[in-house]
């Protein structure tokens, strides 16, 4: 199982900040998984838009579209952050 | 030395246990971020509200995989003898501490250099989200440039 989380702007568009998705036999990166979100929820058309920064974490690291994915990967999606 | 929480802190009490910590040390820079009561809120600075409350958010687990990662980077720069972070999260209020970076070495050059560095990477790096709360919205603080553009300028360095 993927489990996916979702911070800040985007866990409040969604309107949940965490699911687990059975790794689909076609989803084998980030843009591919992105995709197949777009293909199932169309919530993630208000998320993953143009106009919208989102940033990518596999397994708690910052990475691009194109990393890999594993069972059992934790997946995390968030807006660009403002600490300090 | 890190610390994510919700409770404030005491520079007082931080300062004295890394002082004891460094050793030998010949400067000890301490840097602490606080909350704005006016704050523009667009990033581009065109509107300005009187914020009631802001609300941090953070992703337990990574934030302190990254901060320990800006550590030790600074940690690799520059000969620090002790460092401590504290970031607070959930609900803070106008003139609340947020977040101490504070930074020991034998020379004060390399404390300055290492806390500025670590305030740079932490604020984009780090995944921390500002929510701020005026008296009508509710808004999620946009990323800025300049924050962005405050690391490049270590990449060389």
């Amino acid at each position: 199982m993927l489990h996916i989380q979702y911070f800040a702007s985007i866990r409040e568009t969604l309107g949940r900040s965490e699911e687990e998705l059975e790794l689909p036999a076609k989803v084998g990166s980030v843009q591919d998984l992105i995709d197949h979100l777009l293909s199932v929820n169309p919530s993630f058309q208000r998320v993953f838009s143009a106009q919208n920064k989102v940033l990518a974490a596999v397994n708690q690291t910052v990475v691009d579209l194109d990393h890999p994915l594993s069972e059992n990967d934790e997946v995390a999606f968030f807006p660009p952050m403002t600490g300090g | 030395m890190i610390s994510i929480q919700n409770q404030d802190f005491s520079i007082a009490d931080e300062y004295a246990a890394l002082r004891h910590r460094a050793g030998d040390a010949g400067a000890i820079v301490t840097f602490t971020g606080l909350v704005r009561e006016i704050y523009d809120v667009s990033a581009e600075g065109s509107e300005s509200a009187s914020v009631r409350s802001l609300f941090l958010e953070h992703y337990p687990g990574m934030t302190e995989k990254c901060l320990q990662e800006i550590q030790q980077q600074a940690e690799a720069k520059w000969p620090l003898l002790a460092t401590r972070i504290i970031h607070r999260v959930g609900e803070l209020h106008g003139k609340d501490q947020i977040v101490l970076v504070a930074t020991a070495s034998a020379h004060r050059h390399a404390a300055f250099e290492a806390a500025e560095f670590i305030m740079d990477y932490l604020k984009s790096k780090a995944p921390f989200w500002k929510q701020q709360k005026t008296a009508t919205s509710s808004v999620w603080v946009e990323s800025r440039d300049s924050d962005k553009a405050a690391i490049d300028r270590w990449q060389d360095s």
